[in-house]
């Protein structure tokens, strides 16, 4: 048996699982270090949930491997399938699943019990969780009495109090409103650093991946787009995917007039009958010729008032949303419409003409 | 910034109590003709009663209120006209379309209750479907629609009466954050399109900003501030204004002298700390020795890695990294300087560790002094 140091702590090997005629997941492979936060993006169906639950033991699956440190989980070739309560791993789901008759220290409590502690331990490592999750005040109340971000709270407080092999996450968040959800995915991923319990947390919204994770993996139809840092996933999609999926884009196809070389190469666009020549950076593996999507984030589209030449365009702003810190632009060129990022500074108007320069070091040619 | 056109909603000293508590305390508004108008405010502001106020749905303890000019409530004179007999159009948070009828049947509702004739309600309906761009699926069932059609049918159903005025309440907090973004730019399209005197009542800043021609903020039954959406975020009238609309940080300190248009504010720090010393601009009225609020947008502070030299930055802070928050399209960080926690956005994306020393500039001209 092969030696499995940190950095390779859970490895979901060629994992395949099939619903009926459906693939839900696809062969898919990776590794995760001790410790680390990784998080499962992508839209629904994508394969995402599937592989969690394959990781929790949930369902068996048809193919591949599953191993956590040196504990196998699950290997169909080799006739292994570990019983899910036996993997040691705690969950959070997007029900906070907690039990309404018990007290917040009770629900806590409660896996510690099962496994048979001394009353002594249980009452300080509850006592330690609650502080840690925040819940201290609230330990005597009945878990009714909670609000939903405190519920959350405490299913969180008892998946990570018997310092379980591997953290699971479901959509935890999806059901607080806005001003929880931003407060209380700082607030986890401060709890999941501070425990350093391994975690896959699948989610579909981006800048929840974005804020939380260690490393992003992007699905989509059962399969791996990307897998990176949060700032890789954002500044260097590798596809048309991606690129939309994460963030906002402005995608227009084009194809590779000049290949990088080692900096910057250039693509020829035209949509409609407007075209133009955009140096930026071209992604691995796109050649000369090859067809590609230029991808230019809204920040990354500069709207200035006289043409400076060299990927610079001409459009009319046909809107001009103003929000405080930024104007949300719409300029349109041809038949395309650019989403610009302006500075309130800038008074762009609604019907003016503007050119747009777009940052070559931030436009990017991905595959389509 | 006043109002343009002629005033079509006027509200004068209004006041609405309930028990003891002034849910609405001595309020004077005026609405334009064709303007969209937001009162905005946290819940229990008084945004809310105000606007039922206005529709009719509570009476005036004070003051009164004027539609196109005719009084429709006055607590003085004891008038006191039903909604019905208002002429106002609403379209609520909850704007339930009817599954089961058409496009047309469900804009016609409320024609049909009110007994118009045939004629009468074909001919209002259709215009309102057709202001609303909708008159190509009249015929199509209410479920059919997708999600901004059916804010059309709302808002053709709250103008084919023909009212001079609609109001708004929170009609859009009930959708998902994509489906909000679209819906709000729809929305005063289609407002500016029909051209109809709106009032919107919303506790979201950012519907506020990107719809209103003038926003109304509200706090404790009383006006804070009237002004256009760039005015009301970037001269806010009081701390309150300032950080109910968009993210800002507010230092506490007291003036101590002035340097030609900006004062000197010096802001404490905390036990053994050297007080921070602030330019800034506004505080009108302020003498030295008062007490002054500097408000400070994240965006308008820059972030450097070694201290800057030269006096082109403005005001210089040193402080340490907290945390960060990636946000993709930028990085929001806290910086701790003295005893104050400072937010700030950056959108270049040098790697921060927790603790670094950084450096923060910002222009007096972004620093605003706020008197309370």
């Amino acid at each position: 048996m092969a030696t499995h140091d940190d950095s390779n702590y859970l490895e979901v090997k060629n994992l395949v699982k099939w619903f009926g005629n459906d693939r839900a997941v696809d062969d898919i492979s990776f590794t995760i270090p001790r410790g680390a936060f990784l998080t499962l993006l992508g839209p629904s169906g994508c394969g995402k949930t599937t592989t969690l639950m394959s990781i929790a033991g949930l369902h068996s699956i048809d193919g591949g491997s599953i191993r956590v440190g040196d504990v196998i989980y699950t290997s169909p070739e080799e006739g292994l399938f570990l019983a899910p309560e036996k993997r040691d791993i705690g969950m959070v789901f997007q029900s906070y699943a907690i039990w309404p008759h018990m007290t917040v220290t009770q629900n806590v409590a409660y896996p510690l019990e099962i496994r048979k502690l001394p009353k002594d331990e249980i009452d300080d490592r509850v006592a330690a969780t609650l502080k840690l999750v925040g819940l201290t005040d609230m330990a005597d109340k009945m878990a009714t009495q909670l609000s939903g971000g405190q519920q959350q709270r405490a299913s969180l407080a008892r998946a990570i109090v018997s310092k379980p092999l591997l953290l699971l996450f479901d959509e935890p968040l999806s059901n607080l409103d806005l001003k929880l959800r931003e407060a209380m995915r700082v607030e986890l991923k401060r709890i999941q650093h501070e425990v350093g319990i391994t975690s896959v947390y699948v989610t579909h919204d981006q800048s929840e991946a974005l804020v939380m994770s260690d490393e992003i993996i992007v699905m989509s139809k059962g399969t791996i787009e990307q897998r990176g840092g949060p700032r890789d996933i954002y500044a260097r999609p590798v596809n048309r995917y991606v690129s939309n999926f994460i963030g906002v884009a402005n995608l227009l196809d084009g194809r590779v007039a000049k290949a990088a070389n080692g900096g910057l190469g250039m693509v020829e666009v035209s949509h409609n009958g407007a075209r133009i020549d955009v140096t930026c950076q071209i992604s691995d593996g796109l050649e000369e010729g090859s067809e590609t999507v230029l991808s230019v984030r809204p920040e990354n589209v500069h709207a200035i008032r006289e043409n400076e030449g060299g990927n610079c365009l001409e459009g009319e702003v046909i809107e001009a949303v103003f929000l405080g810190s930024y104007v949300d632009c719409r300029v349109k060129w041809g038949e395309f419409e650019w989403k610009v990022i302006a500075h309130p500074r800038d008074r762009l108007r609604k019907g003016e003409k503007v050119f747009l320069k777009l940052d070559p070091d931030h436009s990017l040619a991905v595959r389509p | 910034m006043t109002m343009n056109g002629k005033p079509m909603v006027e509200v004068d000293h209004l006041g609405k109590y309930f028990g003891a508590e002034k849910a609405v305390n001595d309020v004077s508004l005026t609405v334009g003709e064709g303007e969209f108008v937001t009162l905005l405010g946290p819940s229990g502001c008084g945004k809310t009663t105000t606007l039922r106020c206005i529709v009719g749905l509570e009476r005036p303890n004070a003051g009164a209120i004027r539609i196109g000019g005719d009084t429709v409530a006055s607590a003085e004179d004891n008038v006191y006209l039903n909604p019905e007999d208002r002429n106002i159009g609403m379209v609520f948070q909850s704007y339930a379309v009817w599954p089961h009828m058409t496009v047309f049947d469900n804009c016609a509702y409320g024609l049909r209750v009110r007994r118009a004739s045939a004629a009468e309600i074909q001919a209002k309906t259709m215009k309102a479907l057709k202001l609303v761009g909708l008159d190509h699926v009249a015929d199509r069932f209410a479920t059919k629609l997708s999600g901004g059609q059916r804010q059309r049918v709302a808002l053709a159903r709250a103008i084919v009466y023909e009212p001079r005025v609609v109001l708004f309440d929170e009609p859009l907090s009930n959708l998902d954050a994509k489906l909000r973004e679209l819906m709000r730019t729809e929305l005063v399209r289609m407002q500016k399109e029909v051209g109809i005197t709106s009032v919107y009542v919303t506790h979201d800043q950012a519907e506020a900003l990107s719809m209103s021609d003038r926003i109304i903020v509200m706090n404790k039954g009383v006006i804070q501030q009237v002004g256009d959406p760039e005015t009301i975020y970037s001269q806010p009238a009081n701390s309150f204004v300032a950080n109910f609309i968009g993210t800002v940080n507010l230092l506490e300190g007291t003036q101590k002298g002035r340097s030609g248009e900006y004062r000197n504010i010096e802001v404490p720090s905390g036990a053994g700390k050297a007080p921070l010393q602030i330019q800034a601009i506004g505080g009108e009225g302020a003498r030295d020795g008062d007490r002054l609020f500097v408000s400070l947008r994240p965006e308008d502070i820059v972030l450097h890695l070694s201290q800057p030299t030269g006096t082109s930055h403005g005001n210089l802070m040193e402080g340490q990294v907290i945390d960060t928050v990636y946000l993709g399209s930028f990085l929001e960080c806290r910086v701790r300087v003295g005893g104050h926690e400072i937010g700030i956005q950056i959108d270049h994306f040098e790697q921060l560790e927790e603790g670094q020393t950084v450096y923060l500039t910002f222009q007096p001209d972004h620093g605003l002094c706020l008197t309370d």
